[in-house]
């Protein structure tokens, strides 16, 4: 049995919500950045373009956003596949190692992506 | 007082190890893939992001790093990831407002999903090479 001590909010419906609403932050995000760099862009460009408080605002936003979209995402992955009922009792171990993974990942990623905007 | 949510040792009523999968789990499966991929890729992304930033030396740098036949496919397998990981998620919100909610809808919600994706990665291609 899975307890959801380790999802994101404690809570499914808080989850549901708040994965659609980082969904479409990053998906606005995605857009904004693709489409810069389908129509190409010089050092220069590039460069005002992340040193505009704007889109640092934006981007820092999108670093927040990823950091509860992915909790929540392999939080549900995790607990489906990394489970006693599939893998016997080292599922539970093999979760906790991953949660935690995960939990470190994102935590690079946020500092990293503030060190890349403001370092 | 603190009381758990949910019931311990809930039945498992749905094995689906024991059933051939429909299109619309196939779906659902590579939404999770392309999810997991994508927080893998997001580590390349923020270091192409770091060094293009780092100067024009580092934007010469990830320019020229791109240009070879490998990273050309990561980028390309990470946009494709990205763009059926988008449309999946568009069609999730869709679906949140109660359309297409029936078996005949989440299946024509399922193909529309991968057909657009196979169009725009094929676009993609165009654009990296």
């Amino acid at each position: 049995m899975v307890k959801s001590v380790t999802s994101f909010g404690r809570s499914g419906l808080s989850d549901w919500l708040l994965q659609r609403v980082s969904g479409v932050i990053l998906l606005a995000y995605a857009i904004c950045l693709g489409g810069t760099l389908v129509i190409g862009v010089n050092y220069a460009q590039w460069q005002a373009m992340f040193a505009s408080t704007g889109m640092r605002v934006f981007t820092l936003l999108a670093i927040l956003s990823l950091a509860a979209h992915a909790w929540i995402g392999m939080w549900a992955v995790g607990t489906d596949y990394l489970t006693e009922r599939m893998l016997g009792t080292k599922g539970n171990l093999l979760r906790l190692a991953f949660q935690i993974g995960c939990s470190l990942a994102i935590f690079v990623y946020v500092i990293w992506g503030t060190q890349i905007l403001w370092g | 007082m603190m009381v758990s949510k949910v019931k311990d040792n809930r039945p498992v009523n749905l094995d689906i190890g024991t059933m051939r999968l429909p299109i619309t789990a196939w779906a659902s499966i590579t939404h999770r893939a392309t999810g997991v991929i994508l927080f893998v890729g997001m580590g390349i992304l923020l270091w192409l992001l770091d060094t293009s930033l780092a100067g024009p030396d580092g934007f010469a740098f990830v320019q020229e790093s791109l240009g070879g036949f490998v990273a050309k496919f990561v980028i390309w397998g990470l946009v494709t990831a990205l763009i059926y990981h988008s449309l999946a998620g568009v069609k999730h919100l869709i679906m949140d407002f109660g359309v297409g909610e029936t078996m005949e809808g989440g299946i024509l919600g399922a193909r529309i999903v991968i057909a657009l994706s196979v169009v725009l990665s094929l676009l993609t291609v165009i654009w990296i090479w």
